[in-house]
């Protein structure tokens, strides 16, 4: 058997790979919450809830409704961006002009009766959602045998991350975006119709936490706690990676995710706390963040 | 005489609890250039952020062309066709030249094209690709005036365009404001520097503590009165 420092090649490879999808919900999540805190000011503690409603109504869907995976990637994120677009138009929004801490304990009290309301109505003990027939099975690369669904979670997570990137970077309305994270006042006196735009972000941030959510269904058991579980890891993310930079927060992402795999293969002990330690450092170091502008 | 395009009347505002401006009294007709003048911390800033809607409270009427904006969010007075250049210039660290140049919105016909824009500044056509803020403080001045030219808007509201800025710039922004008022555009201008206000302006109104005390026109205005006002 091929060996890498003591290490089966199977054994690394298997847990590259664990790493790279945690990496991807990493991401993705954390794209959003980059987005939203670089408009709206607001740490979105419902993230996490957001990202469990995701899996929660492609399951629901699939069991009341017959709608299949496909479909429901695509619903389940317009759900939660809608129910996103919600809390920011009756909630959120009264918040801005208030310090940042307010919008921080609004939205994880939010989390927190979301996640209630789906305890109290399916309990903790989580539903089976399958993959789509079309991605069951896998195939051998030869060094390691590549579940198909494992292999199209890295793929459509990069995807999504680089559009929304491609979205920010190089459209007109990523333009205003980025012009509204820096000067919402100016923008405004310009003609454009920021709390607009703010609405639409928070949805769409919502809406990428739903896609992660939608994503990570078959891979995990759908339950009211995986938002919560994920999401502590996801802030760290993000703070290592630097509060609203949107390029920094995927990196990070992906990147944390793969430390996070070999850690599980080097020294399995450290896994559930390397990204906290790497936290710790990075904030010692470099306070904003790898990829931070210093505020 | 013209209708006053922008007509404000008892205009006062609050940045907090701080109340700034104390019912400022003027207006602006059609094709003028006309300057606030007044010594720092009077209100001529303020003045223009709150015909802006950017202040945080403000009372009074402010007009544009018989609409009242005095209830209209900012973002609703600049389609009605004002456009604002603030004292700090706001150009954008995260956009390139180009992208400041276009951000905003065009809001009714009439504007400059892109090509009459580079052509009244050729450096921010060279400075394309440049990220926004890396330019000289005279090219991002350049910048944040012609990035309004563009929109449609008739009325140019600019916050102290020569603040330190090389006089060989400042001369050219004078061309430049001049060549503006030919083209059409009204401008209300925010100066501290007399000479350069003296040299492109049609009417000035001076401002202390927060409400208009004089007005003059500029054929009587190379008194020592005004300069009095400014204390130079």
């Amino acid at each position: 058997m091929m060996t890498f420092l003591g290490i089966p090649i199977q054994a690394l490879m298997g847990q590259l790979l664990l790493g790279l999808i945690n990496g991807a919900s990493y991401a993705v999540l954390s794209l959003g919450l980059a987005l939203i805190f670089g408009l709206l000011n607001i740490i979105n503690f419902a993230h996490g809830a957001q990202y469990m409603m995701g899996a929660y109504i492609a399951w629901m869907l699939l069991a009341y409704a017959g709608v299949n995976y496909w479909l429901a990637l695509v619903v389940a994120p317009l759900a939660v961006g809608l129910i996103g677009v919600v809390i920011e138009r009756l909630l959120l929004r009264r918040l801005y002009k208030l310090d940042n801490l307010y919008g921080l304990l609004l939205t994880f009290g939010l989390a927190l009766i979301i996640e209630g309301l789906f305890r109290q109505a399916y309990g903790i003990s989580g539903q089976a959602y399958q993959a789509p027939r079309l991605l069951q099975g896998g195939i051998n690369l030869g060094f390691m045998f590549l579940p198909l669904y494992r292999g199209w979670v890295v793929l459509v997570a990069l995807a999504a991350c680089l559009a929304v990137w491609a979205a920010i970077e190089k459209t007109r309305l990523g333009a205003l975006l980025r012009a509204a994270t820096e000067n919402p006042a100016l923008v405004r006196a310009f003609g454009v119709n920021v709390p607009l735009l703010i609405t639409g972000t928070y949805g769409f941030g919502a809406a990428l936490a739903g896609f992660a959510g939608v994503l990570a269904a078959p891979l995990y058991s759908v339950n009211p706690l995986m938002g919560s579980n994920i999401i502590i890891i996801v802030f760290a993310v993000v703070v290592i990676g630097g509060m609203g930079s949107i390029l920094g927060s995927v990196l990070t992402g992906f990147g944390l995710g793969l430390i996070e795999g070999l850690t599980k293969v080097f020294y399995p002990e450290a896994s559930a706390t390397v990204i906290f330690v790497i936290m710790a450092i990075v904030l010692l170091i470099k306070p904003a963040g790898l990829f931070g502008r210093n505020a | 005489m013209a209708e006053p395009l922008l007509s404000v009347r008892d205009l006062r505002a609050w940045y907090g609890e701080s109340h700034i401006l104390h019912g400022m009294d003027f207006e602006v007709r059609q094709g003028e250039v006309v300057t606030l003048l007044g010594r720092n911390g009077a209100g001529k800033t303020t003045t223009l952020k709150a015909v802006m809607g950017m202040v945080g409270r403000r009372s009074g009427s402010v007009t544009f062309e018989d609409t009242e904006t005095i209830r209209l969010p900012s973002n609703r007075i600049a389609r009605l066709g004002i456009a604002y250049c603030p004292e700090e210039r706001g150009i954008f660290s995260s956009l390139t030249v180009a992208e400041n140049l276009v951000l905003p919105p065009v809001i009714r016909p009439g504007g400059l094209s892109l090509a009459e824009v580079h052509e009244l500044f050729p450096r921010l056509a060279e400075r394309a690709d440049s990220q926004g803020t890396k330019l000289s403080g005279g090219e991002q001045q350049m910048l944040a005036i012609a990035r309004i030219l563009r929109t449609g808007a008739t009325l140019l509201l600019l916050d102290e365009p020569t603040e330190g800025l090389a006089p060989v710039i400042v001369q050219h922004i004078g061309a430049i404001l001049g060549q503006l008022k030919e083209r059409g555009f009204t401008i209300l201008l925010v100066e501290q520097n007399f000479h350069f206000a003296v040299g492109v302006a049609d009417r000035h109104y001076v401002v202390e503590h927060g409400r208009v005390v004089d007005c003059v026109l500029n054929s009587q205005a190379s008194t020592t009165a005004l300069q009095g006002y400014l204390g130079v």
